[in-house]
């Protein structure tokens, strides 16, 4: 671990909010993506089905 | 072969299966190799000690949340003149992705600016220019929320997304324009004078590349959810009909 001194607060801070964001911007696209995709599978299953 | 080929949802849906795997490969290995190589392995600087470590976060979110405005620009044009689908669903699977950049930059840039600037916050010029360009993010996804009929949404966001860019340009612009402010010029130029020195330089174009190819994973992988949510309401309306 680097030597941060007084401004470690900002340092590490900063990398902790932009993880954090990306994180949820990720993690929020993969479920979006998963949920539409299992309720077009089941759409196109059961219209394949008539 | 031309480009408008991808213009079609099943050969953009193609391409797109086979491109992301790799997407996200190279994404995550430039975003570890940039962020360690910034965070472990680069000196303080003389003046701004260790909070010069933010650059490797601040400068590429930044530079990324004024170029997905211009992406989301081109695409919506592309939608205003030729009436493609993909290229309006690209531009607001984008939208998220330039906001959450957009985030970064400014969470990021009060925690730089409290220790070197004395304040978190100031209504400098590229400061003010960026928090309106953050404003202008929630209303085109706002907008895209509000209005049931998608080309209809499509058309209304475009324009939005035409006059949004203005404060995207001054975002980019505003340290020129208004020679005022607490805010520095370019962190990357070709003046020797005015670019960072040679030990950040090369972490911060690596930085850079990885924040590029985190947008472009992150708009691939979101259009095509809204490819297929588009084809889910289609096929859903048949049903209601039928």
């Amino acid at each position: 671990m680097p030597e941060l001194g007084k401004y470690a607060g900002a340092v590490i801070g900063s990398y902790v909010l932009a993880a954090l964001l990306i994180a949820a911007l990720v993690g929020l696209s993969l479920w979006q993506a998963a949920r539409v995709k299992r309720a077009l599978a089941e759409v196109e299953a059961r219209q394949g089905e008539k | 072969m031309s480009i408008w080929e991808y213009a079609n949802p099943k050969k953009f849906m193609q391409t797109s299966a086979w491109a992301l795997p790799w997407a996200v490969a190279l994404t995550v290995a430039l975003l570890v190799t940039g962020l360690v190589w910034g965070f472990f392995f680069t000196p303080d600087d003389y003046k701004q000690g260790s909070t010069v470590k933010i650059i490797y976060l601040h400068v590429p979110s930044a530079m990324m949340a004024i170029n997905a405005w211009a992406m989301m620009l081109v695409a919506s044009m592309i939608w205003i003149v030729r009436r493609h689908h993909v290229s309006a669903l690209a531009a607001k699977a984008a939208a998220p992705v330039g906001l959450t950049f957009t985030l970064i930059a400014l969470v990021t840039g009060a925690l730089w600016g409290q220790p070197m600037w004395g304040t978190w916050w100031a209504w400098d010029p590229r400061l003010t220019s960026f928090l309106i360009l953050c404003l202008f993010y929630l209303g085109y996804i706002a907008l895209w929320s509000a209005i049931e009929n998608p080309d209809t949404a499509a058309d209304l966001t475009s324009i939005l997304c035409l006059v949004g860019s203005v404060f995207a340009l001054l975002s980019r612009y505003a340290v020129n324009f208004w020679n005022q402010g607490l805010h520095q010029g370019a962190s990357l130029s070709l003046d020797k004078e005015e670019n960072v020195a040679d030990v950040f330089w090369l972490p911060l174009l690596v930085c850079i590349a990885g924040f590029i190819l985190l947008f472009i994973t992150m708009v691939l992988m979101r259009t095509r959810t809204e490819i297929r949510q588009r084809r889910l309401q289609a096929l859903l309306a048949r049903e209601r009909v039928a």
